[in-house]
């Protein structure tokens, strides 16, 4: 892997456990993962891959009984993720990170005016790292923050823009309410968005429409996005670079076109196939993602892969990388860009 | 038996269990194990107000009777009285809360009309007014009871009732063609029973709290019935010095009710266990 | 928020008449004889006749609710038989009393009930929230009488640091009525001297009356808490960086409150049943210690006169409720 500076956002084998009444899930083993500026990362697997636990990493909001193991997440050279450094990550939700859930429906409080939650990172961390409105009276920061938040919701096409900061969450559609939590999280000017499944939730017109803004508010503001997903076609339609997972770890990453056309995994290879459009006849995976109490050994995808071969099941395969791609597979020795 | 091994996990309601266990025990078995079985009733002058010492555990009262083999006997009234009073309200607010929750017409909005107004009246003020009007005594007691107390049950079997009707399987059941009394006695009314059995554990210790008041207000037992409440009422004039004859009896009062309150909170948890969920 | 006041008001009619129908039931059908009782136990028949027609107890029932139910609407409760005085008068003279107490009993239950039910919930399964839950279990497990007595007990007449019994000293003239409440009538009124007095007499009865609601009001916060912190929208405020102090002290608080107002509309009951046990402990002179007194000796009409004011309190508080719901949740606030 070549220029670590660049990078924005830096996860190196990271792993993950969680105590459960049943003994300690390993959620997440060895992930690797890299965001450069001014980019669109697309991380994309089934439910159950462990996603989510790694937004929640990033976050710092990993659940009580959830520890990093191994690893470490750097963001512009500050280490996130360190012994008794919880609030690395603490300060840099809102402020440096913004945030995209992936339910509009259930995210905002529904007995608090939609401005009261949308000022809220403001009043903590400004509207950027050196704002120059912190030190002013409350009143003043007040009319400046929505002031900025009116701009905000009117660059995610919000109607009624003005009168929106009034209202409260269950006035708004679902795909309006994806609007106002875009623009929470561009309100305190982050570099980074994590967004997690931000159109799941939504219908298929109001998805597109999501998708189109978000990758137009990307580009006009270069802003870096890592955007989870589970369907590949989202990752096509917005994404530059990709990073599929599977049970927990990272399998294969790379520009999306290339990982497209030429998957080298064979996971990502039937999960491509999964889509209507990409393939001829539709095929499903046979098997589910194993429990993370029970994860395989070596590969862990070896018990539902057909390519399957003695070793997998023997350790890990090592990561193979080339130019700007990787593949985590023992049929695998090289790979071009 | 998961439910078993859940409720012993839970220390509090054990420790419930076991005092209402306790409890129990001594209303049966505590007339044999008196210390004074001669001074429950009978008074001895020259040794009134003796503080707690090892022949009088509790001390005694104003009329030297033994204050801690009064509150023994005391259990047994305490407990049949709630038990009757719970009892009979079951009686009357179950079937007429079914009734209410499964049929609709006027019956139905009659009664839960009739309970509305119950439920808007304190039921402490109205009991202790029925009490006196149907002259004192510890019968008339009860009764202002059961009757003010019968509502609570019934609105908690209406609500659940009406929450089951529109489930699934009793629609499916109307669909065989299931009779009316056959959906409520044999289907309804078992899985309306857990809440019942929540709420008549709670309502015991509630029951014991204010059948004490009413003792002690003077419209429940009368002397020289070794009622906990009238026992408190009858040592008031002798404080501060006899602390001891307003002490104990108040105790025995805040254990047991202690117990059966734990004890359903414990049930209440375990067949609603919404609030147990782990967080994570 | 006028109409909506209009149309709860509507709403608790029938309920007001059915309370009407039931306490005319109970006082007057449910005793066989109420003459007798009156009468008292060494009346001669003569007196219980008198009695009886002087009462209207000779009328047929329809004819007596009739009466009842116009003498009730004209304000007419007649004269109480213990003090000789107009019910209402007596009532309304006594009602700020227990205002003040009930209403100093909530305000602490409030303000410490509801912080112990947060820090409870957010510490989940700790020993703090154990022995929050046995404490609260407790609370409600304790006789108020009992309590009111040990209380007396131990700081009035054993350590002697505050007073026995009253609002005030016996003779000490109150301060000038504004509202009837003594705290509150003291402060207008600059005399400090007797906020003082009447505050040290208020803690013993205000603590007693208070610990059962502090135990509901805590353990109710506690469960809309639990129940609200499993919400997206908390991992959501969380993940965008709302500080967390806000997350649970404003935002999630909020929502569990909803569910906290309602028991303590539903508190007014055992408030009450409350201030009878406490009030007649330590003689305060509240309409609580006025039913018991009205119950013991007979008083007829004292005794009806409470129980319709009770009731008609009882309405009140429930719209309040409604109101406060409407101002803690928007959604509520437009189904109104």
């Amino acid at each position: 892997m070549s220029g670590t500076d660049t990078a924005l956002l830096e996860i190196r084998d990271l792993s993950v456990a969680v105590g459960t009444d049943e003994g300690t899930a390993s959620i997440l083993d060895g992930v690797n993962l890299r965001l450069t500026p001014g980019s669109i990362h697309g991380v994309v697997g089934e439910s159950g891959c462990g996603k989510s636990t790694l937004i929640k990493a990033i976050l710092g909001l990993l659940p009580a009984r959830g520890r990093a193991t191994e690893g470490s997440i750097t963001l512009q050279g500050r280490a996130l993720l360190a012994a008794g450094q919880k609030s690395a990550a603490q300060s840099a939700r809102g402020r440096d990170i913004g945030f995209i859930p992936q339910d509009p429906l259930l995210a905002l409080n529904p007995v608090f005016r939609v401005g009261d939650q949308l000022r809220e990172a403001m009043w903590q961390y400004g509207m950027s790292a050196d704002d120059p409105q912190r030190n002013q009276p409350r009143a003043v920061r007040r009319r400046v923050y929505d002031q900025r938040l009116v701009e905000l919701l009117r660059a995610v096409q919000l109607p009624d823009p003005e009168q929106a900061l009034q209202r409260y969450p269950h006035q708004f559609s679902g795909g309006q309410r994806q609007r106002l939590l875009i623009a929470a999280a561009l309100a305190c000017g982050p570099q980074i968005v994590l967004a997690d499944e931000p159109t799941t939730a939504l219908d298929v017109t109001t998805q597109l429409q999501i998708l189109k803004l978000l990758r137009q508010l990307a580009r006009e503001r270069g802003l870096s996005m890592l955007f989870v997903t589970h369907d590949f076609g989202v990752v096509a339609q917005l994404c530059d670079t990709v990073t599929v997972m599977y049970a927990g770890q990272t399998i294969e990453s790379g520009p999306v076109a290339a990982t497209m056309s030429n998957p080298r995994h064979p996971y990502t290879r039937m999960l491509l196939a999964c889509h209507p459009e990409r393939s001829q006849e539709l095929k499903g995976i046979p098997g589910a993602v194993p429990s993370p109490l029970r994860a395989p050994s070596g590969c862990r995808f070896h018990p539902r892969c057909p390519e399957m071969v003695a070793d997998c099941q023997r350790a890990r395969p090592e990561a193979v990388s080339g130019a700007a791609r990787m593949v985590a597979c023992v049929h695998c020795h090289e790979v071009a860009a | 038996m998961l439910i078993v091994r859940k409720f012993l996990r839970d220390v509090a309601a054990v420790l419930g269990f076991v005092i209402i266990c306790v409890v129990i025990g001594i209303a049966i078995f505590g007339p044999f194990l008196l210390p004074h079985p001669d001074l429950v009733f009978d008074s001895d002058i020259l040794r009134r107000f003796e503080p707690p010492s090892a022949e009088f555990w509790f001390g005694t009262d104003n009329l030297g009777r033994d204050i801690f083999s009064r509150v023994i006997i005391g259990t047994r009234g305490a407990l049949m009285v709630a038990l009757t009073v719970v009892a009979i309200a079951i009686a009357i607010g179950v079937p007429l809360g079914i009734y209410a929750g499964y049929t609709t017409g006027w019956p139905a909005e009659v009664i839960m009309r009739v309970t509305d107004v119950f439920l808007a009246v304190p039921q402490l003020i109205l009991a202790l007014a029925i009490a006196q009007l149907a002259g004192r005594g510890l019968g008339s007691a009860m009764a202002a009871l059961a009757l003010t107390y019968w509502p609570f049950f019934c609105r908690t079997v209406y609500a659940e009732t009406r929450r089951l009707r529109h489930t699934v399987f009793i629609e499916a059941l109307q669909g065989l063609g299931a009779s009316k009394t056959r959906i409520l006695f044999v289907h309804v009314l078992p899985n309306v029973a857990s809440p019942i059995i929540v709420r008549a554990t709670v309502g015991m210790g509630f029951t014991i709290l204010t059948t004490a008041l009413l003792g002690f207000l003077g419209v429940g037992a009368t002397p020289p019935n070794p009622d906990w409440g009238l026992a408190i009422a009858e040592s008031r004039e002798y404080l501060p010095d006899v602390w001891w004859a307003a002490t104990f009896p108040g105790l025995a009062i805040l254990i047991t009710v202690l117990g059966f309150n734990l004890f359903g909170d414990g049930l209440r948890d375990l067949i609603d266990p919404k609030l147990r969920r782990s967080r994570s | 928020m006028t109409r909506f006041l209009l149309r709860r008001l509507l709403l608790a009619l029938p309920a007001l008449l059915g309370l009407l129908v039931l306490t005319f039931v109970l006082l007057r059908v449910v005793p066989s004889d109420p003459s007798t009782a009156l009468a008292g136990e060494n009346a001669t028949p003569e007196q219980i006749a008198a009695i009886r027609k002087a009462y209207g107890f000779d009328q047929p029932l329809w004819r007596q609710f009739v009466v009842y139910v116009g003498q009730v609407l004209t304000g007419d409760f007649g004269n109480s038989i213990f003090t000789e005085q107009p019910v209402l008068g007596d009532i309304t003279r006594r009602l700020p009393a227990t205002v003040e107490l009930v209403l100093a009993a909530l305000l602490f239950a409030t303000g410490v009930g509801i912080p112990l039910g947060v820090l409870a919930a957010v510490y989940y399964n700790s020993s703090f929230d154990h022995a929050v839950r046995i404490v609260t279990v407790g609370g409600l497990a304790i006789a108020p009488f009992w309590f009111a007595i040990i209380l007396q007990l131990v700081f009035a007449m054993d350590l002697d640091w505050l007073p026995l019994r009253g609002r005030i000293p016996v003779g000490m003239p109150p301060p000038p009525t504004v509202t009837g409440l003594y705290l509150i009538d003291s402060l207008v009124a600059g005399r400090f001297d007797l906020l003082t007095t009447a505050a040290r007499h208020m803690l013993l009865p205000a603590f007693t009356l208070s610990l059962g609601s502090l135990a509901s009001i805590t353990r109710f916060t506690r469960a809309g808490m639990l129940e609200t912190l499993q919400k997206d929208f908390v991992a959501y405020e969380k993940a965008a960086g709302y500080p967390e102090r806000r997350v649970i002290w404003v935002y999630v608080l909020r929502n569990s409150l909803v569910a906290t107002t309602t028991q303590i509309g539903l508190l007014f009951g055992a408030l009450i049943a409350g201030a009878v046990a406490v009030e007649t402990i330590y003689d305060w002179p509240g309409i609580g210690s006025y039913a018991v007194q009205a119950i013991l000796t007979s008083d007829y009409k004292a005794i009806l006169a409470v129980t319709l004011v009770v009731g008609v309190i009882y309405a009140a508080v429930n719209i309040a409720v409604d109101i406060v719901h409407a101002l803690l949740d928007p959604r509520v606030a437009e189904q109104l």
